[in-house]
């Protein structure tokens, strides 16, 4: 009898480890999104609105993008496939943040049968041996082309191996791979985190000039998860800027890419120091929780600095930090643009008619701000338009 | 007249596992046969991917034959990853070394717990459930970064292809495909066959099966239950080890979030391939085909392309409740019996 319980304890358990096992592997928590997700807006984004089809966002960010990069203009275009229908292997990360899901859809919508594209899509579930798996069934079904957005950076070497022994392409997106030989893989297009940065700093500079605040900045950098890729770059452009600047770096802390973290930083902050009047969240969760944590303080958030307000920065312009953005609690959002959809689609087109691909490039990212001073930002050289976000702009967005 | 009912229900059990997969197999051939299911590299596949799995639940199937459990071995893979990722990445240990390290602390883990369960009597769920969140928090405390393992080495044994030269294809990059295995599956088969036989053939063996089958009267038999309880979770700790691995050699990486869910995949295929929860009735090879289910399950979902890869669980789920089911029919009609 009681063997027979033990075995009926076990049942449950068995089957409650395998429902649980689903669910924590699907919503990757901020303790485990350290080393899981190297990717931008890993963090559980807030925000409301689901992707919507990507048409819009396309001629949104066309738009967007067309002072910068008026030459390619068609980079937002999905480059249809004639002839016979191409087979694209897309290996997936997950769906654990709604810019996951936002790139996902993108894919699949740009690589849709009316394109001429048969997608063979795989959810990893975060796990890096599903993914492997999933490169070898594609290697198996001989497709055209393999797109891989890697759960990890490392262990790709032999997988890649085997496509290439194959002769299959295999475009990375997203992260990096880490691989001994980086013609293992055809080409990587991912986010440029340095420069969305460099971009945040250099709006900053650019605001403060033309509104003719000369006063000490005393900024606080409250950090993404502390070795993710996001975070590595972005705290490397604020340095950089802080120092050219000669900004006061009043505090230097992870708020870890979550809303509950970066307001307990924030707080913790405003209690040790007065003055602050700049705080660069390295994505939009920490900015809310830095927003909230602010007015509970009895300060106010907003864009007059030279009357005491606090001015909020932030990256990923998902759609709820765009609604911040919006009502001028966030002054400039950088986006982190998930949508690479329609540039793969060029890039597979690319590669059927021979020809070669940059081995690693970035895709194309705007920045955002409801405040019309600054137009344009100017990074090494190259200048970068600013994105004036009104409502229309927020409800053409994909995400 | 009980031994031989005991028989029966494990060939039978092992006999519906077999001829499922093949089912499937077959259906999916039929299904996919466009797209290439039919290629022999993709059934070597199932055993490319699953080495480590297949390891680990041949020692499943061992433990769960004594009676016991054990949860602690995807965390347990996770830290051997980690360790072996650490030691020769950052501490310049060499392979072999790194390898024999890694095994040592199998060792070592499965003493422990063998101890703990079979000399002081504790639940080996719980027992390997302090063993899991143990293994887990080590691999997170040696690192939570991701360590990418090239060292020359263990990597010319990992990726070393053998290559059958036979039912080569031309694919349509203009490559001839010939199907192809790494020394990982012949390791982890090797294992299999080598637990067959010490279950099937050995004093040990036929203990492990008495014991399970009842303890009280292995111990009026004169068996040292203790002993052999005690012995069976070390060498589990080892075998658990060995898969560690040869999963690290697929995936070549140390890192925390590795094999999560692992021990929970060893039971589904130990169950699935006839293993009874309560002891007693078990076949490594039943594992092994339950494994391939898996597998097989994974590759149509793969295959289809549209469906959420999320239905491998909910496939292995009804799996799983039709096996419980049958399993228990099986019990009750013993004890009529």
């Amino acid at each position: 009898m009681k063997r027979k319980a033990l075995a009926i304890f076990m049942c449950t358990a068995m089957a409650a480890g395998i429902m649980t096992g689903c669910g924590s592997s699907a919503s990757t928590t901020p303790s485990e999104a350290p080393a899981a997700s190297e990717a931008p807006a890993a963090s559980e984004a807030a925000s409301s609105e689901a992707p919507a089809a990507s048409e819009a966002a396309s001629t949104e960010a066309a738009s967007t993008e067309a002072a910068a990069e008026a030459g390619e203009s068609a980079a937002d275009e999905v480059a249809k496939n004639d002839g016979e229908v191409l087979n694209i292997g897309f290996a997936q990360v997950g769906a654990e943040s709604d810019w996951r899901t936002a790139c996902t859809d993108s894919v699949k919508s740009a690589f849709s049968a009316e394109n001429g594209y048969n997608l063979i899509f795989n959810d990893a579930q975060q796990k890096q041996e599903n993914q492997i798996k999933a490169i070898r069934d594609f290697i198996s079904q001989d497709v055209d082309y393999i797109i891989l957005d890697p759960v990890t950076e490392t262990g790709w070497d032999q997988p890649l191996q085997e496509a290439a022994d194959a002769g299959i392409p295999v475009i990375v997106v997203d992260r990096m791979v880490d691989v001994s030989d980086s013609s293992l893989y055809t080409a990587w297009i991912g986010s440029d985190f340095e420069l969305e940065g460099k971009k945040a700093c250099a709006y900053l500079k650019a605001y403060l000039d033309a509104k003719g605040f000369t006063d000490t900045v005393n900024i606080v950098d409250i950090q993404g998860t502390i070795g993710a890729s996001a975070q590595i770059g972005r705290t490397a452009a604020f340095d950089a800027a802080a120092k050219e600047n000669g900004w006061n770096v009043v505090s230097q802390q992870t708020g870890e890419f979550t809303q509950a973290k970066g307001q307990e930083v924030m707080e913790s902050i405003l209690k040790q120091s007065d003055d602050v009047n700049v705080v660069y969240c390295e994505n939009d969760n920490e900015a809310f929780g830095a927003r909230d944590a602010i007015e509970a303080a009895g300060k106010k958030v907003g864009t007059d600095i030279a009357n005491g307000d606090i001015i909020i920065m932030s990256f990923d312009a998902t759609n709820a930090g765009l609604t911040d953005t919006l009502d001028g609690s966030i002054l400039v959002n950088t986006e982190c643009n998930p949508l690479y959809g329609p540039v793969l689609t060029q890039y597979v087109q690319k590669l059927k008619a021979g020809e070669t691909l940059d081995h690693d490039s970035y895709i194309a990212e705007s920045q955002f701000s409801a405040d019309d001073t600054v137009t344009s930002v100017n990074v090494d050289g190259t200048d970068y338009a600013v994105t004036l976000l009104t409502q229309d702009v927020l409800n053409a967005r994909a995400y | 007249m009980k031994k031989f009912k005991d028989i029966d229900t494990n060939k039978f059990l092992l006999a519906i596992t077999i001829v499922m997969f093949f089912l499937m197999y077959i259906a999916g051939m039929i299904i996919f046969n466009k797209q290439g299911f039919a290629k022999p590299q993709v059934f070597l596949n199932l055993f490319v991917n699953n080495a480590g799995l297949i390891v680990i639940a041949t020692s499943m199937t061992m433990v769960m034959i004594i009676g016991g459990i054990d949860i602690s071995v995807g965390s347990l893979v996770a830290m051997d990853c980690m360790i072996l990722g650490d030691l020769m990445m950052n501490k310049n240990w060499g392979a072999w070394t790194a390898m024999l390290f890694v095994l040592l602390i199998g060792l070592v883990y499965g003493s422990v717990q063998g101890f703990l369960i079979s000399y002081l009597g504790i639940q080996p769920f719980i027992i390997t459930l302090a063993g899991m969140f143990f293994g887990r928090g080590m691999t997170a405390v040696i690192s939570t970064q991701m360590i990418s393992i090239t060292n020359e080495t263990f990597a010319a044994i990992a990726q070393k292809k053998i290559t059958i030269p036979l039912f080569g294809t031309m694919n349509k990059h203009g490559k001839m495909m010939y199907p192809f295995i790494y020394p990982s599956v012949i390791i982890a088969l090797v294992i299999l066959v080598v637990m067959f036989v010490v279950l099937k053939y050995t004093k040990f063996g036929r203990s492990i099966y008495a014991i399970g089958g009842n303890e009280q009267s292995a111990m009026l038999m004169g068996l040292n239950v203790k002993k052999t309880k005690f012995c069976v979770y070390v060498l589990d700790g080892f075998l658990a080890s060995i898969g560690g691995i040869l999963f690290c050699m697929n995936t070549m990486a140390g890192f925390v979030e590795q094999a999560k869910g692992f021990e929970m995949d060893a039971i589904a295929g130990a169950v699935i391939g006839g293993t009874l929860l309560t002891g007693g009735v078990g076949n490594v090879f039943g594992s092994l085909f339950g494994c391939m289910i898996r597998g097989t399950i994974e590759s149509f979902i793969s295959f289809q392309g549209t469906l959420s890869s999320w239905w491998v669980r909910i496939t292995i789920a009804l799996l799983l409740t039709f096996f419980i089911v049958l399993q228990s029919i099986f019990q009750k009609i013993k004890a009529k019996n």
